[in-house]
């Protein structure tokens, strides 16, 4: 039998070997490829005794034997690199050198998540496909594409964390966003990110990006009901909540805060856990909650989704009418502006005008869950105000 | 085996039956509930029987749009009228018959809506059109 999770976290490590030894980037993850292919076939009765050593060896023999086979010139290039096999300690910055070079500035977000999954995640582009919903020759080819973006480009020093953070942090979210087959890219960001934390330990926001999602992920198993139709936080069943995940997001976003340099990503997840810490919704500490976010507006100036949110952090500490007066600032198009604006507004005890921004909310989101969610609270709505049999 | 669309519209095609006159912001929360079940419950039925081929729902918002020359933006149009059809999703089956496809309409057609009452929607059924066979004679 194949161990799944053992090929998987050896694929970034012999990626990383070839890289190092000078192959580019797309013809080593092609070889990579290949050599993963021989593995299923060859350890069925077992893996060898050093997989890893294995699997380089075999990785490099593609590579050299594609080299080969389309010139003889780059071959004699490529002998002049040979070196030996990274030890334990070039690991961590193998994976590094990887997710930076999969989230590089100069590809798209969608890109760089399809890479970074296929190069560093191990996942299989049939796999990648299912997850964003496109057919698998979409893919392969959004795949191929992003990697003659990079070729060419020489990498051995890892490039910006930030980059990599950003990336990890869309695809954590593509898996949240209701879709049962995404799920696993949730799950895939989390694993992506701790490999990150192991490689840059003193990085506080690395391990608050980890912070953040573990405890957003703790919630998973409330968010939606069993016909599959998101319960938003303050009626989620916190009984549900994974206690194991978030103790282990507080402790990772502790240690993060006392390196003393806060980011976005650590006063995310202190929102997070503040949430996380409330027993019921009506136990929540609202004004704790709210400093962070003016500690997250100060670290994101200009960001429209952040002002966004404070005002519903506003609305609980200051009342619905402030909160309404910050959203009414905001940009009409803004995406939720609407559907936070109906919240406000029902808290304030306006019921129909909530119902009707409910309404006007679940037309123009694109997310079906969201627009199921968003009727049904302007259905409660018009059942408490309408002339119903009730 | 044959393809058909089953097509939903938000708006547009003939006089509605008056069940499914109701706009959903006016049902109960559970009666949205029990309306978006039923439907997964079909889809589940389809994807058992074989027949399940796609199904996507569309977001309300969207415009017409057409090429305006050279170097010219694309000119649009919309959002639509009110008067104008408006398709809100599609299931694509794959099945044996033109009767067939007509009963997956009607049971689609079935869904409950306000009061729990089946809804009566008209739903508009599309043949594929085919590829040649490989046998000719």
């Amino acid at each position: 039998m194949i161990d799944d999770h053992l090929l998987r976290d050896l694929t970034p490590q012999v990626l990383g070997a070839l890289v190092r030894r000078g192959a580019d980037f797309a013809a080593a993850e092609d070889a990579v490829q290949d050599a993963l292919a021989e593995a299923v076939r060859g350890w069925e009765h077992g893996a060898p005794d050093e997989p890893k050593a294995w699997l380089v060896t075999v990785a490099w023999r593609k590579f050299l034997d594609a080299r080969r086979s389309a010139s003889a010139r780059v071959m004699r290039e490529i002998a002049v690199h040979r070196e030996p096999a990274a030890g334990p300690a070039g690991q961590a910055d193998d994976t590094l050198l990887l997710l930076s070079r999969c989230c590089h500035p100069a590809l798209s977000p969608a890109s760089a998540i399809a890479l970074t999954l296929r190069a560093v995640g191990g996942l299989t582009t049939a796999q990648i496909a299912r997850a964003f919903l496109v057919p698998e020759p979409t893919m392969a080819q959004r795949i191929s594409r992003a990697k003659r973006t990079l070729a060419g480009e020489r990498f051995e020093r890892p490039g910006d964390v930030r980059a990599v953070l950003r990336v990890l942090y869309l695809m954590f979210d593509q898996g949240f966003a209701g879709d049962k087959t995404a799920e696993d890219l949730s799950a895939e960001a989390i694993r992506l990110a701790r490999q990150l934390v192991a490689s840059v330990p003193r990085d506080p926001e690395a391990a608050g990006l980890l912070a953040l999602l573990l405890l957003h992920h703790a919630r998973r198993p409330a968010r939606t009901d069993t016909a599959g139709q998101l319960v938003p936080l303050a009626e989620q069943d916190r009984a549900l909540w994974d206690t194991g995940m978030i103790a282990e997001g507080v402790d990772l976003l502790q240690h993060a805060l006392a390196m003393g340099r806060v980011g976005e990503y650590q006063a995310q997840a202190a929102i997070a856990a503040l949430h996380d810490d409330a027993a019921a919704a009506a136990e929540t500490d609202w004004p704790q909650i709210l400093e962070w976010y003016d500690e997250l507006a100060r670290l994101t100036p200009g960001s429209p989704v952040v002002a966004l949110n404070r005002a519903v952090a506003v609305g609980h500490v200051d009342g619905p009418l402030a909160g309404l007066r910050l959203v009414e600032a905001l940009d009409p198009g803004l995406p939720r502006r609407d559907a936070v604006a109906a919240y406000l507004h029902e808290r304030a005890g306006n019921r129909a005008e909530a119902a009707r921004l409910y309404k006007v909310a679940a037309e123009s989101t694109a997310v079906l869950a969201e627009h199921a969610h968003l009727l049904k609270q302007a259905a409660r709505l018009n059942r408490m105000t309408g002339p119903g049999p009730d | 085996m044959a393809k058909y669309l089953l097509l939903k519209h938000y708006r547009g095609g003939p006089k509605q039956h008056p069940n499914a006159e109701a706009p959903m912001e006016d049902w109960t929360p559970d009666e949205i509930t029990a309306h978006m079940q039923y439907m997964w419950d079909m889809m589940d039925d389809l994807r058992e029987r074989g027949e399940f081929v796609d199904a996507q729902a569309l977001a309300p918002q969207g415009r017409f749009v057409r090429y305006d020359g050279e170097g010219r933006p694309p000119v649009t149009d919309g959002p639509f009228a009110e008067t104008k059809d408006l398709i809100a999703g599609w299931i694509t089956i794959d099945v044996e018959s033109e009767e067939r496809a007509y009963e997956a309409a009607a049971h689609l057609s079935a869904a409950p809506g306000k009061d729990g009452l089946p809804l009566h929607e008209w739903l508009e059924v599309r043949p594929f059109h085919g590829e040649a066979p490989a046998v000719e004679d």
